[in-house]
């Protein structure tokens, strides 16, 4: 049953993310791209990750895929045009090789963990309300990176201000 | 029980799908769209491996990617923004004024 449902989340999410690349209309490539937030942060549901999985919806398709959205909107921006003679050594090469390095990792992925599982209930290790410890985690071992983080926002926030002004 | 290893497959699919986007994308918003793509792909490792071993440093650093994620779409949106206003086009073809 759980890996029905892995297998669902995952399908989904592989999906949606192949279709980012066949539609040709930036608006179509987000909304795709909204689907597989929502269907990974599934995932990480599943993996009791529940904080991730919020901050996956809130912080990823609440705010970045809005943002993208809005841009695209603001633009106006329309269909990606055919380039009929650039494209050609991607074309060619860019896809077996795509295949390979999948085939790759998944022949090294399965060679080093062929069977070991993941838990998914929680029996064992009692992690199911861990947005406690991570927010404890945050503030004592990763202290000095947390404060990091607020100034590369304060430096983003900056940035995304100059950025926007009207000469540049 | 579901191995580990699906989960880094998947993680390693979705991050090949966002490389390749990226290469072949010729409007800027869609490539940048795969980059976000590939570091959702990391994610999924990070927090597999964090239940994996049973730890929570890994979402932890999932935090802080995404606490960096939402920094590179503020600015990078308004670099689009810029670039459209300077050039009138979404074109990375287009914008090669550095090129040699």
């Amino acid at each position: 049953m759980e890996i029905a449902i892995f297998l669902l989340f995952a399908g989904v999410a592989i999906v949606s993310a192949a279709n980012i690349l066949i539609q040709r209309h930036p608006i179509y490539s987000a909304l795709s791209l909204i689907v597989t937030f929502i269907a990974l942060a599934g995932i990480y549901l599943q993996m009791h990750a529940e904080f991730i999985a919020v901050m996956q919806i809130v912080v990823y398709t609440g705010a970045i895929m809005v943002l993208f959205i809005f841009v695209i909107m603001l633009l106006n921006a329309g269909a990606e045009q055919r380039v009929p003679d650039k494209v050609h050594v991607v074309k060619y090469f860019g896809l077996p090789l795509a295949v390979l390095f999948i085939v790759e990792t998944g022949l090294i992925v399965s060679s080093s963990f062929s069977n070991e599982g993941i838990a998914v209930e929680s029996a064992s290790i009692n992690l199911s309300g861990n947005t406690q410890l991570i927010g404890k985690a945050l503030y004592t071992q990763y202290a000095l990176p947390f404060e990091v983080t607020s100034l590369l926002l304060l430096v983003a926030i900056v940035g995304a201000i100059v950025m926007a002004k009207k000469e540049l | 029980m579901i191995p580990l290893g699906f989960y880094l497959l998947v993680s390693a699919i979705l991050f090949t799908i966002g490389a390749f986007g990226f290469l072949i994308k010729r409007n800027i918003i869609t490539m940048f769209m795969c980059i976000e793509l590939m570091l959702n792909a990391v994610n999924l490792s990070f927090v597999a491996f964090a239940r994996y071993y049973s730890l929570l440093d890994g979402q932890v650093f999932v935090f802080f990617v995404m606490a960096v994620a939402a920094a590179e779409a503020a600015v990078g949106l308004g670099i689009i923004v810029a670039l459209f206003r300077n050039r009138q086009t979404l074109n990375v073809d287009e914008t090669n004024l550095m090129k040699w």
